[in-house]
């Protein structure tokens, strides 16, 4: 009795509910699952623990990570250690929101409804477009569910990415373009960003879109104005950008160049690195293909009396509705998580994305100029944001693990996705970091390097 | 629930207010035009709302006020599995630890989360009878599509090409024939027959050289154990296809028999269904996938593994793989939760989660049957469809009565699904629910019955205690009004 605090039927229930139903025993319950497929005797999962025991457990595994709160972090590479706001998580640990489902019953949900009806908006206003979706599991999955669309709605298969483009999101546009029939092509970089010259060669009218990141993974601003007249000067094709949404506080947002779709990650904006996830993705689109965006949309309507209420709409794109014929498969969205992201953009408000993104742009700047003369080559050239190259003349992962000896967290070694790139390390520097921390980690490099 | 509208934020907004502090910026400034182009630096600033931090909180607890969880009240969402998030999942996943680490760090200085991962897929590839498992998929249906990719890159190194259809029962969700097409599979169905089960003909006359899968939970989408599973496998097997499990429905089945044992190839889970990970307001879940040996080279890349000296790494040397399906190593924090709960569980407390799901779930259909079509005669498992047709007949829709249980302080089933039943409701009450919760709804839902009978007006106007009455979603969708504006407001 008593043995599992979250099952509360009792004996006594128990032989009440058999008997209503009209059987004698438990077992009778699956009287329906043949015998030679029962399973015989206890699962052998690891041994229950009582609630003391399991955070004892837990604790002792945390201790084995070398956290991002122990040791000052440069590494980023699509995942930042920025301020989250105290209110965030505040919100976010409300029974109300946390375990409640996506909102099919609107007049009991209208908390979460417009809490994604301002998410959208906040998304909107950062990326320039006209419309954003309820968010996508990560930046990765809404970059090849763009790519996906561009394709159903140009009816083209050929999907031109910049090789500047984060590389795990490409493998896993690459792995969404084999399932969909689609053809993958890389556009190579000239100088850490698109090479015009090869994407003009390549862009043609079987092109179904062109895909580039902004800043791009090695932190550069890739020239959207040119980029964006290849795409348009030829046929139906989409212009496709993945951007970090905390830059867009400071740069022009994609939308202002015309992009079709603006895709990316909430993470920078309220959500904790995890390990990875979960994240938050976003998909923002013009007007025009509203029609054709995945996942969920809220929108705003009236009760029968009139008063102002908010709604899923447009379903009919949808799997529960189009089976086969749906824009996309995405059910749940990552509700949770672009409820982290819009308390948090609404926590720093207008004046504060931008202070945020202009910090991250300082200090970036500041710690590049540092490590040039601490005797690291600075590898980028162009203009960047809140992150950059170096060549650290020695094996990255070598390098990392004397920077954690001296207590920091290294930047992330382009080597493990480019071999051409041994050697080189992205430098991810955010309003976290302290004059101290960077001044610190410039002394740890150079002894590394020179020592 | 507080009944008065609530004011966007960006309508709460004021120059000047602030809810966010910053350490005052410790390097020297350069003025941004130096640093990027001019083209290229915002020149308006993006309407972020102003609010103080106490208006920002009064706003989201007047939004959380406005919402309803399993914390708030029985959720019976058939297929969502609705059951009690413990709290101390919520402290572990937020254990410091466990929430500041980067993907990137050095394997040998996050042992402790690659630890726990590898733990839980050990787990889940017992209790599925799976050999094994990824934990990358971040969604059930990100969880489908991976697995049916998976299938489709057996047959590929097999040099299996006419393998280009997935068969998939009439009774299924929605989201097994998207996740097929999103994989590059066409559609075939199969019907069901009298008792809700898969129609073994039917299947045998679809299941030839070009199955490259069959997609079927089991218990299935009515609720009800495919007692031939085992046939079932073996027409597909025969055919040359693989059985792919639908892990929505695993809650009804743990320690009950396992899919791996049932002729099952592939399937995927949702942790955040059968192992509690909360369904955060839809979403973030996890959607791991396990497979027999034979698929273990095709799955995504990289595996979590256990080295010879028994130190935890990460695999990337996978050449047949069929590459990522999302960047990273999946949901981290909702799988530190499954973790959690099958470490408080264990084997036996495991199977009695389903032993006690099947049984209120039986309990509530017996006390429901007398006033509502039971379409199938069986026991079910985990959950059951009831049909409003007698109630239809007095004018009232299954939607009506639906909106009258919101006025009892009930989330509702789900309802018009699966499309086979006229006027579905889809009750699942889950193990977590007491019987004093089943009954008080069970009495609530006949008293439902009776007002359609005795004054079914009350019915049909539903709900009358919400901060808001039905809404008109065909406004929505006609004229959709998606964001908003600033301008908008000084137009109203």
């Amino acid at each position: 009795m008593g043995e599992f605090r979250y099952l509360p039927v009792t004996e006594t229930d128990r032989q009440e509910m058999l008997q209503a139903i009209g059987i004698t025993s438990e077992e009778e319950l699956f009287s329906d699952v043949p015998s030679g497929i029962r399973f015989k005797g206890e699962l052998s999962v690891e041994k229950a623990l009582s609630e003391p025991e399991l955070i004892r457990l837990f604790q002792e595994m945390a201790k084995k990570n070398a956290t991002t709160t122990e040791y000052p972090s440069f590494l980023g590479a699509g995942v930042y250690d920025h301020y989250i706001p105290s209110v965030v998580d505040s919100v976010l640990s409300r029974g109300e929101f946390y375990t409640a489902y996506t909102p099919y019953q609107a007049e009991v949900s209208q908390g979460e409804l417009q809490a994604i009806f301002e998410f959208q908006t906040l998304i909107c206003e950062l990326t320039g477009m006209d419309v954003a979706n309820s968010s996508m599991y990560d930046g990765s999955t809404a970059l090849a569910e763009a790519a996906l669309l561009s394709a159903g709605t140009t009816r083209k298969n050929k999907i031109l990415i910049a090789e500047s483009v984060h590389p795990e999101y490409r493998e896993v546009v690459q792995t969404y373009a084999h399932g969909r029939h689609l053809e993958l092509v890389t556009i190579p970089s000239a100088n850490g960003v698109v090479d015009l010259q090869a994407l003009r060669q390549l862009v043609d009218s079987d092109t179904a879109c062109v895909v580039v990141q902004y800043p791009n993974f090695y932190g550069q601003i890739e020239p959207l104005k040119e980029i964006e007249a290849l795409v348009h000067g030829c046929g139906k094709a989409h212009f496709i950008v993945s951007s970090n949404p905390l830059a867009l506080g400071l740069l022009t947002p994609p939308g202002d160049f015309h992009a079709d779709i603006v895709t990316g990650d909430c993470q920078p904006l309220g959500i904790s690195s995890s390990f990875g996830g979960p994240h938050c993705g976003y998909f923002a689109v013009t007007e025009k293909l509203v029609r054709k965006v995945p996942g969920r949309l809220v929108g705003q309507t009236v009760d029968e009396e009139g008063q102002r209420g908010y709604v899923l709409t447009l379903q009919a794109r949808e799997q529960h509705i189009r089976r086969d014929k749906a824009t996309s498969n995405i059910c749940s969205n990552q509700a949770l998580n672009a409820l982290a992201s819009a308390v948090a953009m609404t926590a720093f408000g207008k004046a504060g994305i931008t202070e945020l993104a202009d910090q991250n742009l300082q200090k970036a700047h500041y710690a590049a100029e540092k490590l040039k003369n601490s005797g690291a080559r600075l590898v980028t050239e162009g203009a960047f944001f809140n992150e950059f190259v170096i060549d650290c003349g020695a094996s990255v992962p070598d390098v990392n693990r004397k920077l954690l000896e001296k207590g920091f967290i290294g930047g992330c070694d382009l080597g493990r996705f480019n071999p051409e790139r041994k050697g080189q390390m992205l430098v991810a520097v955010t309003e976290m970091r302290t004059k101290e921390d960077i001044d610190q980690f410039a002394e740890a490099l150079e002894e590394i390097i020179h020592g | 629930m507080a009944n008065s509208n609530q004011p966007l934020i960006f309508e709460q907004s004021k120059t000047g207010r602030t809810a966010y502090s910053l350490s005052a910026l410790d390097v020297p400034a350069q003025p941004t035009e130096t640093l990027i182009a001019s083209d290229y630096i915002r020149r308006k600033k993006p309407e972020l709302p102003e609010v103080s931090e106490l208006q920002l909180v009064r706003h989201y607890m007047a939004l959380s006020r406005r919402n309803f969880g399993v914390d708030n009240g029985f959720y019976p969402l058939g297929s969502c599995t609705m059951k009690y998030n413990p709290k101390v999942n919520e402290v572990l996943a937020r254990l410091d630890g466990l929430t500041h680490i980067h993907p990137y760090q050095d394997p040998q200085s996050v042992q402790g989360a690659l630890e726990l991962l590898y733990r839980l897929q050990t787990n889940l590839e017992e209790i599925t009878g799976m050999d094994a498992m990824t934990l990358q998929p971040a969604a059930g249906a990100h969880g489908e599509w991976t697995g049916l990719m998976t299938i489709r890159a057996f047959h590929e190194a097999n040099h299996d090409s006419k393998r280009t259809k997935v068969i998939i029962p009439d009774t299924a969700h929605g989201t097994n024939p998207a996740s097929a097409s999103v994989a590059g599979f066409e559609t075939v169905t199969v019907k069901s027959n009298a008792n809700g089960l898969v129609d073994l003909d039917d299947l045998r006359r679809v299941a030839d050289e070009t199955t490259a899968a069959l997609m079927l939970t089991n218990p299935n989408t009515l609720g009800l154990f495919e007692t031939h599973i085992q046939e079932i496998a073996e027409i597909i097997h025969a055919a040359g296809g693989k059985v792919y499990y639908d892990g929505a429905n695993m809650n009804a089945i743990m320690g009950v028999t396992r899919p791996g044992d049932m002729g099952y190839d592939v399937v995927h889970l949702n942790l955040h269904k059968t192992f509690t990970g909360p369904h955060g307001g839809g979403g973030p879940g996890s959607g791991p996938v396990g497979v027999k040996k034979e698929l273990a080279a095709f799955l995504p890349k990289p595996l979590i593994i256990q080295k010879e000296d028994g130190s935890y790494g990460l695999d990337y040397n996978r050449p047949q793989s069929i590459g990522r399906v999302k960047s990273y190593y999946g949901n981290f924090a909702i799988n530190v939760r499954a973790y959690a709960y099958i470490r408080t569980m264990g084997g036996k407390g495991l199977n009695q989660v389903s032993k006690d799901a099947v049984l209120n779930a039986n309990y509530l259909l017996k006390r429901l049957s007398g006033a509502f079509d039971t379409p199938f005669k069986q026991l079910c498992k985990h959950e059951f469809v009831l049909s409003g047709s007698r109630q239809k007949a007095l004018g009232v829709r299954t939607l009506d009565m639906a909106k009258r249980l919101l006025d009892f302080g009930y989330y509702p089933p789900t309802i018009y699904f699966p499309l086979l039943v006229d006027e579905a409701m889809m009750i699942e009450p889950t193990e977590t629910e007491s019987k004093e919760t089943l009954d008080a709804f069970a009495d609530h839902l006949l008293e439902i019955a009776r007002e359609a009978e005795s004054n079914p007006e009350i019915v049909q106007e539903a709900p009358h205690q919400t901060v808001i009455k039905r809404l008109d979603e065909t406004r929505a969708a006609r004229h959709p009004i998606l964001r908003y504006r600033k301008n908008d407001r000084e137009q109203q």
